[in-house]
Parts: structure tokens; C-alpha cells; sequence
């Protein structure tokens, strides 16, 4: 049924998934918070398309794939673009400019979908999909650099039947950046001080009590968790070559199917694994 | 005996008569025969007869509390009433004059607060002792209490055992209610007189007049009944339940609107008209606790109802949902009113006459449709528990708003839930308050407060208060916390204000069933499932409209003036950073003391500077407000507020979080002390801990403190004495207490500490927010004793010696050394203490006995440290002298504690005497005869090693009569044998020169 997604106990089902390939201006102008090595362009490729086979051929979802736009350097992080909670999708105003026209790809990919879409035209808001978090039973927005009050609440009022609170962030380029959802009640969040002071604010935020997995690096505490009908809980996380110890706490879940996929590449531009997807769960076909 | 109280009840009625009479309910006396009317101003005549009769009201209110308790019935609370409660009027003229009085003494507010409190301390002789216990405390605390005018001193109330009690508990908030319609009575006088004329025999119970009431309930039809003009709530209500067929009826409540957007919950266990004063008796049935999960509703009915609220919520905006939400809700109204759907019968308008949202569009008229298609065979009730699993997850489900404003004059909106308060800015969440997060509720005039619970990266409690658009708002909302953290939270209602905590002001407790009693009860219901028709057009064309229903008839309203100016208001939001115990008290020493500054700028070095700004903002910011209700000066609110920022950074110690940023301000706002330091907390402790002695010993010590050293410190003392002097004032002169009415009760001050009732549950609650605390714990714990004494030339037991004029600190241990830099600053403190002390004889021993400056604490002891630790050495360095003495042990004396966790970021690392985290804080005060403890626990972790220091400055005050040294080496030694396991390392003892030629004896 729709409406509040059928509760928490589907969480995580998902039918479609938005990507988009990455164009080779990424290597050079893509956004990033520090400076830092070039990124192996053919190396990055592998890597997306590893993990756009994994939501493809893996997991059986429909994956809509965008193509690359030059202009953009950062399209492949389509997360930024929208939000999508149940059959609404949110197109987003994205906090930096360069980043806005990926949008319009978005939206004509999500109107494919039929699903009741709302833009953000208002000018004095910005938001990144990357600072929203929604866990199912209610929303977190980070206010970020990328994401200012007025974002959030046009979110608010997007989501209404769903708790929109704020969670300001400072140390890093989003809220998503050190934490995401590892399960329909589970928190994943990394160790920095930064990170559990937003946990921490999140705890008292919400009338849930939700469990937290928290993991040594920050950046490895972005995963996705997926509620895939023949396999259960499915958690794609970052690679044990990438992040070892982290990679231990992911392996103590037993009843999730674990799936590492390596970002390196990606990471270099402030990528993390679920910046570059945009994940649908559509019930009723209209 | 019994005429007597008759003729008081009588007069009673009149004055109310009188209030209505004036108000002149048009639909009331619509109703009334004429024969009523007669009656009436028959009534309103005796009425004026007898309050133009002075009655030593003192007196005969004992005797009229026997009578409530011999007649029991229920012939509404007015029966009862003291005679002091029906003089106002006659009082009315001096009352200027007493206020007059009061303000000359210079305390007008505590004063106005106090005044409520009189009938009950003349109505309960016995209780005089622990009242003047109590007063005593109050005095300590005083300058606290009145800084801030917090509602603290809202808090005395003798305590009550037994039912009779509780009666005059109720009178005493009818009282309080007629306070607010003073004004208007006192208008009515005239007319009333006019009507004198016509006497009229009253007593005969055949008189009974009734009204006309009107209640618009859930399905949008109209209920009437005749009630007895001085019928309860309750019987109303009753009426409502029985008409509706319903049994789970503690779910719901009775409204009625001030004005459109005002509305409050009549009030089942007060008469009807006290409440409503002139409104008409126009009422709206209404869910009034929305239950979490309405599945465990034991009868299909009272879901429907529920149902029936909710689509009014909905159509109406008040409950927010998605378009998505509004179609499947709405296709579970359809499927639940139409059943099935039916291609045939069902045109394509069918549904237009139901209203599912605010703004309704054809499109979502479809998908209603098509999803109603898709409920095919669900049978009504089942349909409508669709419709509440899907309801109950809507974010706003439950959720009661408030507008208020922030501190910075914001407007929010603040939610009252079952789960607790929640904070929105603009539909988006910026704080919650969880019930077991929150200690105290309070409101005062327009601002409401909330005393939180330290947060994790805080280390005091803090007291928020929000700005609401008027008085009567701020109860309003009062009221909602405490029914609803009573409802949800507790097993059972709690009692009216034990003697622990002694209420001036409002005494409104819920009074029914909570949700665990309800529940319960509902499981006994044994009935076949009631028939209900569910009858979707009526309720279309009119509760669905989105307006206030109830309100239906506007006209009415506009006739009779609301109290309440409109919501803009002043706009100032107090937030005050209520410190804590030990601040209070190291503002005290501070204060007045300049040649402390500087050490304290020693200590805060380097590491404290950028956080000192940062309190000083805030204080400064707040103070403003602040001072919209003091008297002081900014000024000495500045001076205050800097002592004691001062002082809490020295306390604290560790790490100062961050500088918050706007977001985060706004969200917790943890302030530094107010001038107002704690008065919160001080009533709490003079509630715990109701002996007299005690009371009379704190008074003692601090006024000793006071002359000898700080000028605020003296201030405190002098203003407690005026406090006591006034409320003695008060006390004596019942008319006093009406007196406060004229202010429109704008003073009235109300309290709820949602944690004193239950203890099982506070211990529950506490579990849930200090896991991290227990957590912690398990590390292995090393204890440092610092003693401190001072006294007047002592002979120790202990090996001591003493050096006149040396200030040394012997630190025997290796515990000691890590914290040698926090220990410094406490001794120097001390120092600084003794030095000025010198001037006075003052003696401060070990003892225990509570300080003034402890929480309410006892509940957060259950569940977090136990305040027991090792130690291996003792030394005892005095200001003058140098000693040591080896393993001794030291014990805490187990009083109330207070927890506070404060983690340190920036001390992360092992090294040096500041390294480590500081994991929590503790104080324990205690008090005796001749001694007040004070004992601060800190524990650090440094290295993965926890370390816990224990901190005691023991006061022994005395005079020439006791034996300091010997006092002293007893504090020693019971501290010993009360903690074996732990040892002392350090012992400071503070001679005073000046005396020692006394201590030679």
C-alpha cells in the first residue's frame, strides 16, 4: 500500500535505481573539499560499473542509467539531485551552482516513474539529497554547506507525513558523509567526534530508539542497505581493501547479505557509495 | 456549626452568580425561568451582604475543613470553600494597600507568590512546623528564588496526608481561579447591589437551577443537556460518555473556546462555570489523549471516535499528511462509511461530499477512489483500523501545538505529545524534549519553562523557557504537559503536591485515569460490541469544514470579550542556563571576592579563555531579558553572571564544549547561570528534605557566609529574611492572599516536576538516558579524597600540624598528581574562602547534612554512581599550615546526588594533570547540625583508566562551644568509616589566623 511506506518493515525495498555515468571532466573539475591526488578515470569507471552491476544483475533491480554530461562534472552523484520517499520525489536545489542543472536529468528520469514529483524553486533554498537521511520512520537533514534551513523545510513540507529534523554539520561536505542506514532500525555511523556528536543529536531528536553500528572511518559508514524480496537484508559497504577495520563491523552483521564495493576513485571528489544512485521503490503502477 | 458553613456556600454561589450575572450570558438566562433569575439575584444579594461583613477568616477556615471532610459529598467543591476565599471582595479596598506594603519591602514578587500559599498554611496548624522549616530554606535560597523568579516559589505547600488535604487543595486552586475572575466580580458588585432588593430564602435544594448545555461532538451532531449551574466537569462529561455509548472515555475531554484558536479542556473535577466564567456553555466532544496504538483500544467504538477526530484533524491541516497519505486515508473513510465499492452506486461524486484534506483536488479524489476500489471486503471497523495504523504514523499524530517564541524571539511552535515536547521551527523539528529528559515544568506569567536534564556534552542542567503569547497561554500549555506526561508516562495520577514540594501557585494535577489505568479498565469491559451507526453526512457538512467546531456559532463568542490579548505580545523569550548546585555556591564565594578574579583567570589559562566569551554572551544576552522581571540592575546581574560563569568553568574544569552555534543554541541552550542561579533547584531541595532543623541549620551557615564575604551572597541573605518576612506578612493576613488577584493572576505560578511521583519510573527513565554513564563506570575507579575544613584553631587527632601563615598542599599520591591542576583550583578557592572567612568566626566542620544547592536529586542517585571510591592517602595541608596524614579513609556521606556527565572532547590525551576525559560530575551536599559537606565527584578517564576524585570541603560552623578539632577529626573519621574502601590522599585544612588564639584556647 502507499502512504508511510508500509512502516518499518519495508524499509529498504526497491524496485528501481537511478545512476548516471561519469564524464571525464570529473577527474579534474568535480567538486571536492580537499585537494588531493587525480582521480584514475578508467579506474573510477570500473568501480561504477561494478556497482551499477551489483543493483542490476545482483539484486534485480531497474536500474535507470543517465548518461554523462561533460558540463557536469559531478552528475554521477545523482543522490544530490532528488529524494524520493515512496511514490514522491523531491527535485532538489542543489547548494553548489555548477551542480544545478544536473536536476533537470533527474527530473525527467523520475517523471518516467510517474511519481508525484515537487521542485525546489524557491532561490533562498539549497539542499543535497546527500544530507538527507530517512530512516524510515522519519527524516534527518544536515545543514551543511550544500544545505541551508530553508532546504529543509521545503523537504518538511514535501514529507509531510513524515518528522523532519536538523542536524548541523560542519567537518564534513554532508550529513551522509558518516552515517547512512545499515538496516530498517540501524544507524551506521562513524567514530569521528563530529560523527557521534550528530548521532548524538539525532538520538534526542527522535521519539525511536534506533540501533547504531558504528564504524572506525568515518566515510565507511556510507552504505546502502537494500530489502531485496529472494535475499533479504542486503548491505552493499565499502571494501576491506579500502577500509579494513570497518569492513569487521560490517562482517559481524550476520543476517545481511554483505557486499563490498570499492569507491576509491570516487572518493577522491567527496564520492561515497550512496552519493551515486537514487533508489525508488515504486508499489503501484499508475 | 453546620448553618454557619451553609450560609459561607451560599455566599459562595453568589459571588459566582454574581460573575455570570455580569457577564451577562445572553443563551444562559435564555434558559433560566424567570423563577431562576429571581433566584438568582436573590443569591448575588445575600452575596453582598456577607462579604460586606468581615469574617476573621483565619479562624473559621479550620472549622469549615472539618465540614468538607464530614460531608463528603459531591456538592461541588464551593461548598468548601474557607470563608477566606469568599472575602475577597470585602478585602478588595485594602488590598492595594497591602501590595503597596509588599512592594515597599521590595519584594514584590516573591511576595505576590507567596500570598496563594496563606489559606493553606492557616487551614493546617499542624503543618506550621514543617512550614517554617520550609520558610527557613526558602531564606537561604532566597536571592536565588527571587532572581530568578522562577517558579520555585511556587513550591510550598504543607504536607498532606489524607483526603481532607487534599480537599483544601482544591479549594486552594478555586481560589486560585477566582483570582482570575476577580476583576471581573468586582465589576458585577455594582450590579449585584443594585439587585439587592429582592431577598430571597436560598437554601431549598428544590432550587436547583439548571443550564443549558450544548456539546458538538465528534460526528458534527449537537448534544444537549440541562445541567446544575454548579455541576463539575465531570458530570458533563459523564453525560456526554453515556449518550455516546461510550466506556473508554479517558481518551477524550471536553473543550471550550476563549476564541477561536483558544481552547482549553474543561476541567472534570471543577465546576463547569468557574471555568467557562461568562463563554457560553457551548462545548466540543474531542480526543483529548491520542492513544500510540490505537489497536489496543479494547471496543470498536471508541476507534471510532478516534477516527472521527483524526479526519477532523486532517481535513483541517491540523494533522499534516502527504497526498498520498490523504488519499489512503481517505479511502479507509470511504470503505469504513460506504463499505465496498459499488461501480453502480458509486458515481463518480459520490465522494465529493467528504472532505479528506485541507485542499481536496480531483486528482486526489481519484486515486481515493481507486484505492477505495482496493479495500474491497474490509468491514467498517476494520477499515477504520487501517485508517489508525496509518494515522498513528503521521509525525504530527498526538501532537498538540503551542505557538511560542524562542529566545531570540522566534516564533516555534511547541508540541505537547505522548512521548514529550517538541520543539518545531517553520515544520521542521529543531529540539525535542523527551518526558524522562525533563525535570520540572513550570510556567510564570506568559513564560513557560522546562528544566532539562544535562545533556551529554553538558554538564548542568539548564532551564529553557519559551514566551508565549499571554498568561493564560503559558498555563494553558502547563496544564497540557502535566496531563499529558501524567497520562502517558505514569502508572498511576499522582497525588496532589505531597508536603515535599510546597506550591504556591497552581495546583492542577490530571486527576484521571492514566493510560495504564485505562487500559486496564478496559480490559474489564464486557459488553456485546455496541451498535454505532456511522453517519458520514452529517459529519460532512459540518466537522469537516476545517473549523474549530464548536465554534460554529461565532456570534456567541463575539459577544463575550476574551480575557486574552491577542498572541503578539511581547516577544521576549527567557532562556535561562540554570546552573547548578555547586555554581550557586561558587558564585557566592565569588562574588564580592576580588582578589579571587585573578586565580580564576589563572585557572582557566589557555584553556577556558575562548569559553569564557562564549558564557558571557549568552549571560549577557539572557540577562537582558532577564530583566524584565527583576529588579536589579543589569549591572549586578552582570557582576552576578560573570561570578558565575567563573566559577562553573572552574568547576567544570574540563573542556568547555564549543561555542554553540545559533542552531544549536536555540535547540538546548544549556545558559550559564542566571543571576537566578538555581532557584529551581533549591525549592527542590528544601522539598526533599522537609525536617525543620535542617532548614533552620542552612539558614544559619549561609548567613554566616553571607556577612563575612560576598556581597551577593549577603544580598541573598537579606532577601530571604524579606521573603520570610513577607510570606509571615501574608500568612497572617488572609485578605493578603486575595489581594494577589488583582494582578489577573498574572503572577500565578505553576510547577510540575514529573519526576518526584514515581520512583520505579524515574529509576526507568534514568536507565534509558545514562546508559553511557553506566557504561562507563566499569572502569576501574581510583578515588581522590580532597578534604577540606576549616577551622577555628583545631587539635586534630589526625597527625596535623600546623603552620601558621603557610599555605601549602601536600599531595601524597600519584592519583593526586594527575589531578593536581583541578585540585589547585578548588583549594585555591578555598583559599580564597578562608580568607575571607577570617573576618568571621566561622567554623565549618564535616557533618551531613544536605546543601541547600542539591537537586532534586534523589532520583538520579538511584541509577548512577554510587558515590563510593578508593583512595589510598591522605594529606592534610591547610592554608597555614602543612600536615599530612596517611591512609585514611574517607567516606561520601550518602545523601542526594547529583549526576552530571560532561564529556570533554579535547581531553583526549594522558598527559599532564588536566589530561583525560572528564566522564561525570557528582555532587553531594550534606548537612548537620554545625557542619555542611559539600563533596564534588569527578571522575576522569585518562588512558583507558578511569580515575575518580572525590572532592569534600566540610564547613564546620560552630561557636566557642564546640570542639573544632575534635569536630574535625569526627568528619575524618566518619568519612572514613563510611567509605572503607576508599582512602584519603589529601587534606586541606584552612586555619584561620586570626583565630588561633581561640583555637589554643
Amino acid at each position: 500500500m502507499a502512504g508511510l511506506g508500509g512502516g518499518p518493515a519495508a524499509f529498504g525495498r526497491c524496485t528501481h535505481a537511478v545512476v548516471r555515468a561519469l564524464p571525464e571532466s570529473l577527474c579534474r573539475q568535480a567538486l571536492r573539499t580537499a585537494p588531493g591526488p587525480e582521480v584514475d578515470f578508467a579506474r573510477a569507471e570500473r568501480e561504477h560499473q561494478l556497482y551499477v552491476g551489483v543493483l542490476k544483475s545482483k539484486l534485480g533491480l531497474q536500474v535507470l542509467e543517465l548518461p554523462a554530461d561533460e558540463s557536469l562534472p559531478d552528475c554521477v552523484f545523482v543522490e544530490d539531485a532528488a529524494v524520493v520517499c515512496e511514490e514522491t520525489a523531491l527535485l532538489t536545489r542543489p547548494g553548489a551552482p555548477s551542480r544545478r542543472k544536473e536536476v533537470e536529468a533527474m527530473k525527467r528520469v523520475l517523471e518516467g516513474l510517474n511519481l508525484n514529483m515537487i521542485e525546489m524553486v524557491d532561490e533562498n533554498a539549497t539542499l543535497d539529497g546527500g544530507d538527507v537521511l530517512f530512516t524510515g520512520r522519519e527524516f534527518f537533514v544536515g545543514l551543511s554547506r550544500r544545505t541551508n534551513q530553508r532546504g529543509a523545510e521545503i523537504l518538511a513540507d514535501t514529507f509531510k507525513d513524515y518528522a523532519v529534523s536538523t542536524v548541523p554539520v560542519h567537518d564534513s561536505l554532508h550529513l551522509k558523509s558518516f552515517c547512512s542506514m545499515a538496516g530498517p532500525n540501524l544507524i551506521a555511523i562513524g567514530s569521528s567526534e563530529a560523527a557521534q556528536k550528530a548521532l548524538k543529536t539525532m538520538q534526542q531528536m527522535s521519539d525511536h530508539r534506533y540501533d547504531k553500528l558504528t564504524v572506525p572511518d568515518d566515510a565507511a559508514a556510507n552504505c546502502i542497505y537494500l530489502n531485496v524480496p529472494s535475499k533479504g537484508h542486503v548491505l552493499l559497504h565499502r571494501a576491506p581493501e579500502e577500509y579494513p577495520e570497518s569492513a569487521k563491523v560490517f562482517e559481524k552483521l550476520k543476517d545481511h547479505m554483505l557486499i563490498p564495493i570499492a569507491t576509491t576513485e570516487l572518493e577522491k571528489v567527496d564520492g561515497a557509495l550512496t552519493c551515486c544512485s537514487v533508489l525508488i521503490n515504486k508499489t503501484s503502477e499508475l | 456549626m453546620m448553618t454557619e458553613v451553609g450560609s459561607e456556600t451560599e455566599v459562595k454561589k453568589d459571588s459566582e452568580q454574581a460573575g455570570a450575572d455580569k457577564a451577562k450570558d445572553k443563551p444562559e438566562e435564555a434558559s433560566d425561568t424567570p423563577e431562576n433569575q429571581k433566584s438568582r439575584k436573590a443569591f448575588s444579594e445575600e452575596a453582598l451582604d456577607s462579604s460586606s461583613v468581615p469574617v476573621p477568616t483565619s479562624q473559621s477556615s479550620p472549622s469549615s475543613q472539618k465540614k468538607e471532610k464530614d460531608s463528603s459529598e459531591s456538592k461541588g467543591i464551593s461548598r468548601f470553600l474557607p470563608p477566606w476565599l469568599k472575602k475577597q471582595k470585602s478585602y478588595t479596598l485594602a488590598e492595594p494597600k497591602d501590595e503597596a506594603k509588599k512592594k515597599a519591602v521590595g519584594e514584590d514578587q516573591v511576595i505576590e507568590e507567596s500570598e496563594c500559599q496563606l489559606p493553606e498554611e492557616v487551614a493546617q496548624p499542624k503543618k506550621s512546623l514543617e512550614e517554617a522549616a520550609t520558610e527557613n530554606q526558602h531564606n537561604a535560597k532566597a536571592d536565588e528564588k527571587e532572581e530568578k523568579h522562577s517558579v520555585s516559589s511556587a513550591e510550598t505547600q504543607p504536607a498532606k496526608e489524607d483526603g481532607k488535604e487534599m480537599e483544601v487543595e482544591k479549594v486552594a486552586e478555586e481560589k486560585e481561579e477566582k483570582q482570575v475572575e476577580k476583576e471581573k466580580r468586582e465589576t458585577k458588585e455594582v450590579q449585584t447591589g443594585e439587585i439587592k432588593t429582592e431577598n430571597i430564602p436560598q437554601k431549598s435544594p428544590k432550587k436547583i437551577k439548571t443550564v443549558q448545555c450544548k456539546v458538538m461532538l465528534l460526528d458534527g451532531t449537537e448534544y444537549s443537556c440541562d445541567l446544575e449551574k454548579r455541576a463539575k466537569g465531570q458530570m458533563l462529561f459523564d453525560r456526554v460518555c453515556e449518550h455516546l455509548n461510550l466506556l473508554e472515555k479517558d481518551y477524550f475531554g471536553l473543550l471550550f473556546y476563549e476564541n477561536s484558536d483558544q481552547k482549553n479542556w474543561l476541567d472534570p473535577s471543577k465546576e463547569i462555570k468557574r471555568q467557562i466564567r461568562s463563554l457560553p456553555w457551548l462545548f466540543t466532544f474531542n480526543v483529548k489523549f491520542y492513544p500510540p496504538d490505537p489497536s489496543q483500544l479494547t471496543e470498536d467504538i471508541t476507534r471510532y471516535f478516534l477516527c472521527l477526530q483524526l479526519r477532523q484533524d486532517i481535513a483541517s491541516g491540523r494533522l499534516p499528511c502527504s497526498f498520498v497519505t490523504h488519499a489512503l486515508l481517505g479511502s479507509y473513510t470511504l470503505q469504513a462509511e460506504l463499505g465496498d465499492h459499488d461501480p453502480e452506486e458509486h458515481h463518480s461524486d459520490y465522494i465529493s461530499e467528504f472532505q479528506f484534506a485541507p485542499s481536496q483536488t480531483q486528482e486526489m479524489e481519484e486515486k481515493v477512489v481507486e484505492l477505495h476500489r482496493t479495500h474491497r471486503g474490509l468491514t467498517p471497523a476494520q477499515a477504520d483500523s487501517q485508517f489508525l495504523e496509518s494515522a498513528k504514523r503521521l509525525s504530527m499524530y498526538g501532537v498538540d501545538l503551542h505557538h511560542a517564541k524562542d529566545s531570540e524571539g522566534v516564533d516555534i511552535m511547541l508540541g505537547v505529545c505522548a512521548n514529550g515536547l517538541l520543539i518545531y521551527k517553520d515544520r521542521l523539528r529543531i529540539n525535542r524534549f523527551a518526558w524522562p529528559k525533563i525535570l520540572k515544568i513550570s510556567y510564570k506569567r506568559s513564560n513557560f519553562y522546562i528544566k532539562v536534564r544535562p545533556a551529554e556534552l553538558e554538564q548542568f542542567e539548564s532551564t529553557i523557557g519559551f514566551k508565549l503569547p499571554n498568561h493564560r497561554a503559558a498555563k494553558r500549555l502547563w496544564k497540557v504537559c502535566v496531563e499529558h506526561h501524567t497520562f502517558f508516562r505514569l502508572i498511576s495520577p499522582e497525588q496532589p503536591p505531597k508536603a515535599k514540594f510546597l506550591t504556591l501557585g497552581s495546583k492542577f494535577r490530571y486527576s484521571g485515569r492514566t493510560q495504564a489505568q485505562t487500559r486496564q479498565a478496559s480490559n474489564l469491559i464486557d459488553r456485546p460490541a455496541p451498535y454505532f451507526e456511522r453517519t458520514s453526512s452529517k459529519r460532512v457538512s459540518r466537522s469537516l469544514d476545517g473549523a474549530p467546531i464548536g465554534i460554529s456559532d461565532q456570534s456567541l463568542l463575539r459577544d463575550f470579550p476574551t480575557a486574552q490579548g491577542g498572541p503578539a505580545g511581547d516577544k521576549v523569550i527567557d532562556i535561562e542556563g540554570v546552573g547548578q548546585d555547586k555554581l550557586k555556591e561558587g558564585s557566592r564565594e565569588e562574588n564580592g571576592s576580588p582578589v579571587k578574579t585573578p586565580q580564576l583567570e589563572l585557572i582557566q589559562d589557555g584553556k577556558n579563555n575562548s569559553l569564557r566569551v562564549d558564557g558571557e554572551n549568552i549571560y549577557v544576552r539572557h540577562s537582558n531579558l532577564m530583566l524584565e522581571d527583576l529588579d536589579k540592575t543589569q549591572d549586578d546581574l552582570l557582576k552576578h553572571q560573570a561570578s558565575i560563569n567563573e566559577l562553573k568553568r572552574n568547576f567544570m574544569e574540563s573542556t568547555p564544549e564549543p561555542r554553540p552555534n545559533e542552531w544549536e543554541k536555540r535547540r538546548i541552550t544549556p545558559l550559564s547561570l542566571q543571576t537566578h542561579g538555581s532557584s529551581h533547584e533549591t525549592l527542590d531541595i528544601v522539598e526533599e528534605k522537609k525536617q525543620a532543623e535542617v532548614g533552620r541549620e542552612e539558614t544559619v551557615v549561609i548567613d554566616e557566609t553571607n556577612k563575612g564575604k560576598m556581597q551577593v551572597a549577603t544580598d541573598a541573605g537579606e532577601t530571604c529574611k524579606v521573603e520570610h518576612l513577607s510570606k509571615k506578612d501574608s500568612s497572617s493576613l488572609p485578605s493578603d492572599s486575595s489581594s494577589s488577584s488583582s494582578s489577573e493572576s498574572e503572577d500565578e505560578v505553576g510547577e510540575y516536576q514529573p519526576h518526584h511521583r514515581a520512583i520505579e519510573e524515574v529509576i526507568r527513565e534514568e536507565q534509558e538516558e545514562e546508559e553511557d554513564t553506566n557504561r562507563k563506570r566499569e572502569h576501574q575507579e581510583k578515588i581522590m579524597q580532597h578534604v577540606e575544613a576549616t577551622t577555628e584553631g583545631s587539635k586534630l587527632n589526625v597527625p596535623v600540624e600546623r603552620t601558621a601563615q603557610v599555605t601549602a598542599e601536600a599531595l601524597v599520591q600519584e592519583n593526586a598528581v594527575t589531578i593536581a591542576t583541578e585540585e589547585k583550583n578548588f583549594s585555591e578557592d578555598m583559599k580564597q574562602d578562608l580568607g575571607e572567612e577570617k573576618e568571621e568566626e566561622q567554623l565549618r566542620l564535616n557533618g551531613d547534612v544536605s546543601h541547600v544547592d542539591i537537586d532534586v536529586a534523589p532520583q538520579i542517585i538511584c541509577c548512577s554512581e554510587p558515590p563510593v571510591v578508593k583512595t589510598e592517602m591522605v594529606t592534610i595541608s591547610d592554608a597555614a599550615q602543612r600536615t599530612e596524614i596517611s591512609t585514611k579513609e574517607v567516606p561520601i556521606v550518602q545523601t542526594e546526588t547529583k549526576t552530571i556527565t560532561y564529556e570533554s572532547p579535547q581531553f583526549d590525551g594522558s598527559t599532564g594533570g588536566n589530561a583525560g576525559v572528564l566522564l561525570s560530575a557528582q555532587t553531594i551536599t550534606s548537612e548537620s547540625i554545625s557542619t555542611t559537606t559539600t563533596t564534588h565527584i569527578t571522575k576522569m578517564v585518562k588512558g583507558g583508566v578511569s580515575e575518580t576524585r572525590i572532592e569534600k570541603r566540610i564547613v564546620i560552623t560552630g561557636d566557642a562551644d564546640i570542639d573544632h578539632d575534635e569536630a574535625l577529626a569526627q568528619a575524618i573519621k566518619e568519612a572514613k568509616e563510611q567509605h572503607p574502601d576508599m582512602s584519603v590522599t589529601r587534606v586541606v585544612v584552612h586555619k584561620e589566623t586570626e583565630l588561633a588564639e581561640e583555637d589554643e584556647e
